[in-house]
């Protein structure tokens, strides 16, 4: 009698480990990889050819941007940043990061986007908008090759593990979280198509679905409705603590700007 | 003003085969998809592509609406003299855009 319980005891405490163990398991370092790893050979030969990466178009677009006047004070980006090759190199790398003003962290859409309000007086663009992108990915292809290295201290965390918890949630009708497929099952396929581990590597990416460059906000309203999930609204916080454990979670990977997936 | 990506060899040893390689901005509006006011988006696409080789014709591709956005070309060429390469697309609403290269031929 009592060998029995002392079984099913074990047993019970077994199956919880491994409910514990399935949840937290956070990829390890050393299996930590790139979408780009999973894609075919065609595609990664057009992502590593700038002159056949169509995301370098909008690179291009970018830097006529960085270069032009604007409002009141004709002021460009490179009036205060100058070359940004220099300037701006691995700046991209280290975002989203935790913003003084407003006391929670903006990724770079919001901070190019501050620094059009600020500084240039102008509007800023809105989500998705064409130079926005434009720029973001100019900026961001100057962190190419550079490690992802997002702070990660006291102030940061809570927002990290807020970040986290949105990723463990299992939300909408299909009741899924993103850990579901991205931590436990990367690899697998979803259909016809590959799980990548989800790292937010090369945004703003050039995807052949569609036909455009588009963000990581973008990217993860498209996952969420996959998910049949309500979206976030485009300056919820909690899609930038959302983006920061992305990052947090990609540590140590390079950058790719501007990556292309199918 | 579309943006364009050219890559051709700065320079070529006489009758090499040359890789030619190019990529413009054109959303390629297929003229078959439908907007959320349910009027159907008019085609607007490039139509013709052409590549003169010191004005001499080398190559020429005709697009349909089944071709994605940024169409990248490349074909291949040998190189006989040193000059100009130039490209030339065009299409719907006037649409127009030149580029030039230059290669050197030893």
């Amino acid at each position: 009698m009592n060998a029995l319980a002392s079984v099913l005891v074990g047993l019970t405490a077994g199956a919880m480990l491994l409910a514990v163990a399935a949840t937290a398991a956070d990829i390890p370092a050393e299996e930590r990889r790139s979408g780009y790893d999973l894609m075919s050979r065609e595609l990664k030969a057009t992502q590593d050819d700038e002159a056949a990466n169509p995301g370098m178009l909008a690179v291009l677009d970018g830097k006529a941007i960085w270069q032009r006047g604007e409002g009141a004070g004709g002021k460009s980006c490179a009036t205060c940043h100058g070359d940004a090759g220099i300037s701006m190199k691995a700046v991209a790398a280290r975002y989203p990061t935790f913003d003084n003003t407003i006391g929670r962290p903006i990724d770079l859409e919001q901070r190019i986007n501050r620094c059009r309000s600020e500084h240039q007086q102008v509007a800023p663009l809105p989500f998705e908008h064409k130079d926005l992108l434009a720029l973001a990915a100019y900026v961001a292809h100057q962190s190419k090759e550079q490690p992802i290295s997002v702070t990660d201290d006291a102030r940061s965390r809570p927002f990290i593990e807020a970040g986290r918890e949105i990723f463990e949630l299992r939300q909408g009708q299909l009741n899924l979280s993103c850990a579901q497929c991205h931590d436990d099952n990367w690899g697998h396929h979803l259909g016809g198509a590959p799980i990548p581990q989800g790292h937010p590597t090369g945004y703003p990416i050039y995807r052949l679905e569609w036909q455009a460059l588009g963000s990581l906000l973008r990217r993860l309203r498209n996952c969420l409705i996959g998910m049949r999930a309500e979206t976030y609204p485009e300056d919820a916080p909690e899609i930038v603590a959302l983006e920061y454990y992305l990052a947090w979670r990609a540590r140590g990977l390079a950058m790719e700007t501007p990556a292309v997936r199918p | 003003m579309p943006r364009t990506l050219i890559k051709v060899p700065a320079t070529a040893k006489r009758g090499e085969i040359i890789e030619i390689k190019t990529l413009i901005s054109h959303p390629m509006e297929s003229g078959f998809r439908v907007g959320p006011n349910g009027v159907p988006i008019p085609q607007d696409i490039i139509t013709l592509f052409t590549c003169t080789y010191n004005g001499e014709e080398i190559f020429r591709a005709e697009l349909s609406p089944a071709i994605a956005a940024n169409p990248f070309l490349s074909f291949f060429t040998i190189a006989c003299d040193s000059g100009t390469l130039a490209f030339h697309w065009s299409g719907d609403n006037g649409f127009a855009a030149t580029e030039t290269a230059a290669i050197a031929v030893e």
